[in-house]
């Protein structure tokens, strides 16, 4: 056992870190410094960076067009680029749907979207879950009726990320009402410019928009896009959600985060002397920063084990929940540091170039938006009751 | 001992409650959020008919002779509907200061047009490197003839906008966080050289920054006594915090009963998810939050009025650590419960979620009356 990297390992920290400091557009990472929201082309100019240089789909086996690299090489990668302010990699196409594609897609689809994913030419989004369907994923009721080399499709999709700047959508489509709930179910990648879509924006409660509902009104897709076969895209959605675990954990933004509420206490007054002098506040972020610790040797523990070749153990379930809970802890604590400044709205803030004047200091209008934002993380990809009854079940047999 | 209400505090309990439920939907309170002012002169008007404006208040000083039960009552009504008039800022904070250490003189000219709903008011204390040291102030009051100037700058000074009078604590003597030396005063809002920059909180009220540069005021300004006004003001504060409990255990029903309502119709797997232990066992816990919260507002209620300043001051911070902690969990478990819903604009959940949180911070954070409320009791 060894926590020390090797030469190589030290190496490719390097070069990682001279490409983020070459590439990596400055106001984008200004933006993400402050907390600000990022538009489209943001995400764009940086993931294209990246595509360029083959780093985009990391995870992805170099046969696939991925750069092959170990899991510590992933490690560091990840490290890295949250460290230096790059944006989060939207996970759509690179950790969600371009996997599907390249295990359970034909020849074609591999060569018709997989670039696309690769080089970030083409934006995706997730079309899962239903207003009658969330927790349980398996009753969703949108329809593809076969007529010719077509499906019409029928039905809406809703909590669809940021769809409303999406080229694509892959969506989860029951093709056969008549049979079991996860049997009659089926994969279809569609083209978000085809006639009958409606995305209608969800405004949620910091003021921002993220989430939309998606209206599938006799929507003509072809039978080329079904992914896998015609009743089993339940498969597909199974798999596509085991890869989503990985690393949604988010400990390296978590690290950033800790070290953040750090700075707002040493900005922070309290009796004259800065906030981070006070006892009972150091003590919250040394308690949460051993809990951003444990995550991180959990998943450092998952990372070797699948290193040696082992399949991710039960860790891996609760690295979601956790890591869900620590980030909403981060904010917790940026609402406390902030004191009385937390209270002003200024929504325009949270967008880069709003020539507004805060109100406080700078660090404490984001405080409360990411507050109330971020209680998503516990309910979004799988609640966090979800994920409990899945280890009960699955880790531990009840 | 009787923790029951008397007739004429169930007749106003009552009273408030059916203008909540009547008047006060959610939509018409988006809708009123959404205008310049955000909140309605005619509701208010309607308060100040009713009797709620100078309910609190003795007779002696025009009003009705109730007292912090009162206050309590309506205000819980109020949060029940998160009902957005600055009842707070107005008649608690203003109107005590008024009635607590206002001269007859005083309480003639502003307190009398309170209580008709022809004033509001404002309070001014919050200072940025202050946190929430009520004593941290570096507003200043320099004598000036038989008059004072005041000069400096007041942050988060809720309905400063539509205020007509701005109570304002300024530093008259000593360094910079002595007790002794603060003195209240009272400014006219439109005096020379008050200025504001107004905003909406994230709990939809309004609040403003205040700048006074050199503003000129009478002897006759002065609430209390100088150099005397932060125990004044420490009164004050502490029953606007009770009531503020209040509200926040109105608002922690409120969400509770929406959340029981919504586990109970919202199905999953077949079932309504209320079927499901874990969100029973939380839905439980809500309620047990929401009956300590109600606890300890009601022995801060009758504890307010103590004539022992600690025992006032631990009421107010027991009951704001308990408001704070339960006021959390009920919030942030309502939107859990509601999944993808919790998160949203559209219901009202999220927007009893962020006023819990927004009294959490109010007049000082868990942390903050936890650390109060450890030097009273050790001291004792
Ligand atoms: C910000 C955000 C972004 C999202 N992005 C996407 C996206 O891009 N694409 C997409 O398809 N979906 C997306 N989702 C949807 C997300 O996956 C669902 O919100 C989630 O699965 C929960 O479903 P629900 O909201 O319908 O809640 P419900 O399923 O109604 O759950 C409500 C509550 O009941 C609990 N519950 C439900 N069933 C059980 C059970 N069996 N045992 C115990 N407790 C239970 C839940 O944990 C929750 O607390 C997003 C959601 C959010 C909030
Ligand atoms: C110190 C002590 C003194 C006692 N004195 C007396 C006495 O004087 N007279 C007398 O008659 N009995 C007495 N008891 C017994 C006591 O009432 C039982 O221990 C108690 O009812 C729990 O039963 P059990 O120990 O069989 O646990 P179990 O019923 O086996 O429960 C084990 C665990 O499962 C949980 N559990 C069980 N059912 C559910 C469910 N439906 N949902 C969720 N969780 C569940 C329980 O909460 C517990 O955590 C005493 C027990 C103790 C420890």
């Amino acid at each position: 056992m060894d926590l020390a990297f090797t030469k190589e390992d030290l190496a490719f920290r390097d070069e990682v870190r001279a490409f983020v400091e070459a590439e990596l557009p400055a106001d984008v990472r200004d933006k993400v410094a402050k907390g600000k929201h990022l538009e489209r082309d943001d995400y764009m100019r940086w993931q294209q960076a990246l595509g360029r240089r083959g780093w985009l789909v990391y995870t992805w086996p170099k046969k696939h067009g991925g750069p092959g690299w170990t899991v510590t090489q992933r490690y560091i990668f990840e490290n890295v680029c949250a460290d230096m302010n790059a944006p989060g990699i939207i996970p759509f196409g690179s950790k969600m749907v371009g996997p599907v594609i390249y295990t359970f897609g034909t020849d074609e689809q591999k060569a018709t979207y997989l670039p696309g994913i690769r080089e970030s030419k083409v934006w995706w989004c997730q079309g899962y879950s239903e207003p009658g369907s969330g927790s349980d994923l398996a009753s969703l009721r949108t329809r593809a009726v076969r007529d010719g080399d077509h499906y019409v499709v029928n039905g809406s999709k809703t909590w669809n990320t940021m769809g409303h700047w999406a080229d694509w959508i892959f969506c989860l489509v029951r093709t056969d009402p008549d049979s079991k709930p996860q049997e009659g179910i089926s994969f279809l990648l569609i083209d978000m410019k085809t006639p009958g879509i409606t995305v209608k924006p969800i405004i949620m409660a910091d003021g921002g928009h993220e989430v939309n509902e998606v209206f599938f009104d006799d929507v003509r897709v072809p039978v080329a896009n079904l992914v896998g076969k015609e009743g089993e895209g339940w498969t597909c959605a199974k798999f596509l959600l085991a890869n989503e675990r990985l690393g949604i954990a988010a400990v390296p933004q978590s690290k950033r985060g800790v070290d953040a509420v750090k700075k707002i206490a040493r900005a922070e007054n309290d009796n004259g002397r800065p906030l981070i002098e006070d006892a009972s506040f150091r003590e919250k972020i040394a308690d949460l920063e051993i809990q951003v610790t444990a995550l991180e040797y959990t998943e450092l523990r998952a990372l070797s084990a699948m290193a040696a070749g082992g399949a991710p153990g039960p860790e891996v379930s609760f690295l979601k929940i956790r890591g869900s809970e620590i980030q909403q802890r981060i904010t917790e604590l940026a609402l406390e540091a902030v004191g009385y400044y937390a209270m002003p709205y200024q929504p325009a803030l949270l967008w880069h170039g709003a020539n507004e004047e805060p109100i406080g200091p700078e660090h404490a209008h984001t405080a409360a938006p990411r507050y109330f934002n971020v209680r998503k993380t516990s309910i979004y990809g799988g609640s966090n009751e979800i994920q409990k009854n899945v280890i009960s079940k699955m880790v531990l047999g009840l | 001992m009787d923790l029951s209400y008397s007739d004429e505090q169930k007749q106003i309990k009552e009273g408030v409650e059916r203008f909540v439920r009547e008047q006060y939907a959610f939509e018409t309170r988006r809708k009123i959020a959404a205008t310049d002012r955000g909140w309605s002169p005619e509701n208010w008007a309607k308060f100040a008919e009713l009797g709620w404006l100078g309910m609190s208040f003795s007779e002696d000083d025009g009003g009705f002779g109730g007292g912090a039960v009162e206050t309590s009552i309506i205000m819980e009504a109020f949060g029940s509907g998160l009902v957005l008039e600055p009842y707070l800022p107005t008649v608690v904070m203003g109107g005590g200061l008024l009635a607590a250490g206002g001269t007859a003189a005083q309480k003639e000219a502003l307190l009398a047009p309170m209580i008709a709903g022809e004033k509001q008011f404002a309070a001014a204390y919050v200072e940025k490197q202050a946190r929430y040291n009520l004593a941290d102030v570096a507003v200043t009051a320099k004598k000036s003839g038989a008059g004072w100037t005041i000069s400096g700058h007041k942050g988060v000074v809720y309905n400063a906008a539509s205020a007509d009078t701005i109570f304002v604590t300024a530093r008259t003597a000593g360094g910079q966080r002595d007790e002794k030396g603060v003195t209240v005063f009272a400014v006219d809002a439109k005096a020379k050289g008050v200025s504001r920059r107004d905003y909406p909180t994230q709990d939809a009220l309004r609040a403003s920054e205040v700048t006074f540069a050199d503003v000129a005021v009478g002897a006759d300004a002065v609430v209390g006594e100088v150099d005397g006004g932060l125990a004044l003001f420490e009164g004050v504060v502490d029953r606007a915090i009770v009531a503020m409990c209040a509200e926040a255990v109105g608002c922690m029903d409120a969400l509770n009963k929406a959340t029981l309502e919504y586990i109970k119709t919202r199905k999953q797997f077949g079932v309504p998810i209320g079927k499901f232990q874990v969100l029973q066992h939380r839905m439980v816990d809500c309620f047990t939050n929401a009956q300590e919260a109600r606890s300890m507002t009601l022995m801060a209620t009758l504890k307010i009025d103590d004539p022992d300043a600690a025992t006032r001051k631990k009421a107010a911070s027991g009951a704001k650590v308990q408001i704070g902690k339960s006021g959390r969990f009920v919030g942030q478990s309502a939107v859990q419960m509601h999944g993808g819903m919790g998160v949203t604009d559209e219901l009202s959940v999220s927007h009893y979620f962020k006023r819990l949180t927004m009294i959490e911070t109010m007049f000082g954070n868990q942390q903050h009356h936890l650390s109060r409320y450890a030097g009273l009791s050790m001291a004792a």
